[in-house]
């Protein structure tokens, strides 16, 4: 039963890596400037990294001979559990930014907590990955300062990216039955204790970039129970092709 | 079986496996290297990626598998360890040096220009062409330069 949910619990956490390193990787050659356009594939890989030693561990949790590429590849929206903020479109680049601001954040605090885990495996991917997270933070702030506190027109482009997007943050701090147990058996994060602490990174970040926070509305979720937005299909009839057209091809 | 090889000649091969993205030093000098044991009639090397997302990490240890097989060592196991992470803290004085040679600037939190020794450096971008590494620019003898990222 425990190995069961804590299988699902991992496979989330490898899809929320998952799908953020794919949109990230779609910058690749479109950066808007050269250094940009390496350091947004450097986050991508991280990520990648990230999911790969997630979804690696959740095969060996499922038994079967399961594998972290089955588990990338050979499964439809429906059974992925990312966070729906995580599949959201590029956009523009303070669309993606925003996006990455608001994930780099709460990934830093969860990672923190994460690092506590009973499970000594998860417990030494967050150490592993906390380091990276770091400093995609101090990156993604740097940028939001920067558009926020710039031009009338980067700062309105990065103002609207914050409306946007805002409907999807309130997801990253639920909890459901799983993580429930998890947090329970001292093997998962308590997302509701990291809240305060992501507001005020967020709120010291939005004030310096003289940008503002918008109230809460309409507020979305249902990726952990993986109802998901139009877009992850999309994401996934890319990112699966090979596997699809293909199925059982070996690089 | 006897153990006809030593541990230490094992580590000697290892050290001639040159980092894939960085040639001046060997995967040895990064730390990547954790352990070479003999144990059960088999050498058990343990490896710990650098970054999560480091392409090159693979690339090792199909190289580390080669080059054992290439001298006919055939009783190893090569595995992944994750803790404690890997940290540029482990790398000795001697390697720090052939970073510089090689025109990388050695992992500090007071980067120096590898080229005239200047602090006046400034940040082009944190993130360079491996996970590894940060842009820099000096603004004495004007030369760009790779970081080596402190972590």
């Amino acid at each position: 039963m425990t190995k069961e949910l804590l299988y699902k619990y991992v496979l989330a956490l490898g899809d929320d890596a998952l799908i953020i390193g794919q949109r990230l990787s779609q910058w690749a050659y479109k950066g808007p400037f050269l250094e940009e356009d390496i350091a947004l594939s450097n986050i991508s890989l991280d990520m990648f990294g990230r999911a790969n030693l997630f979804l690696e561990y959740a095969a060996t949790l499922k038994g079967d001979g399961a594998t972290a590429d089955e588990l990338a590849f050979k499964r439809n929206e429906r059974e992925f559990c990312n966070h729906i903020l995580c599949e959201q479109p590029n956009g523009n680049f303070a669309d993606t930014m925003v996006r990455q601001f608001f994930l780099d954040a709460f990934n830093k605090l969860f990672l923190q907590k994460l690092i506590e885990s009973k499970d000594e495996q998860l417990s030494a991917i967050a150490q592993k990955s906390i380091k990276e997270t770091t400093y995609h933070l101090r990156h993604s702030s740097k940028w939001i300062i920067r558009l926020g506190d710039g031009t009338a027109e980067s700062h309105a482009k990065v103002q609207s990216a914050i409306n946007n997007l805002w409907m999807f943050t309130d997801e990253l701090f639920e909890s459901n039955k799983i993580d429930h147990e998890m947090v329970k058996q001292k093997i998962g994060v308590d997302c509701s204790l990291i809240k305060v602490e992501w507001d005020k990174i967020i709120d010291e970040v939005l004030s310096e970039a003289t940008l503002s926070r918008p109230e809460n509305s309409n507020m979305l979720s249902g990726g952990r129970a993986g109802i998901h937005t139009e877009h992850l299909g999309h994401l996934l009839s890319d990112m699966q092709y090979l596997q699809r057209a293909y199925p059982d091809a070996k690089w | 079986m006897v153990k006809e090889i030593s541990t230490d000649a094992i580590w000697e091969l290892l050290k001639a496996i040159p980092d894939p993205e960085i040639p001046a030093v060997s995967i040895v000098d990064l730390g990547i290297v954790r352990n070479v044991e003999f144990d059960d009639d088999q050498f058990k090397i343990t490896i710990t990626p650098t970054y999560n997302g480091c392409p090159a990490f693979s690339f090792m240890k199909e190289e580390i598998i080669r080059r054992l097989e290439l001298v006919g060592i055939a009783n190893f196991k090569v595995s992944t360890s994750l803790a404690p992470p890997w940290t540029t803290d482990w790398m000795s004085d001697e390697v720090k040096s052939k970073l510089k040679e090689a025109g990388i600037a050695p992992p500090s939190s007071k980067v120096k220009c590898p080229q005239c020794d200047s602090n006046k450096a400034e940040v082009i971008s944190e993130f360079g062409s491996t996970a590894c590494k940060a842009m820099y620019k000096c603004l004495e003898c004007l030369e760009p330069f790779h970081h080596f990222k402190q972590i």
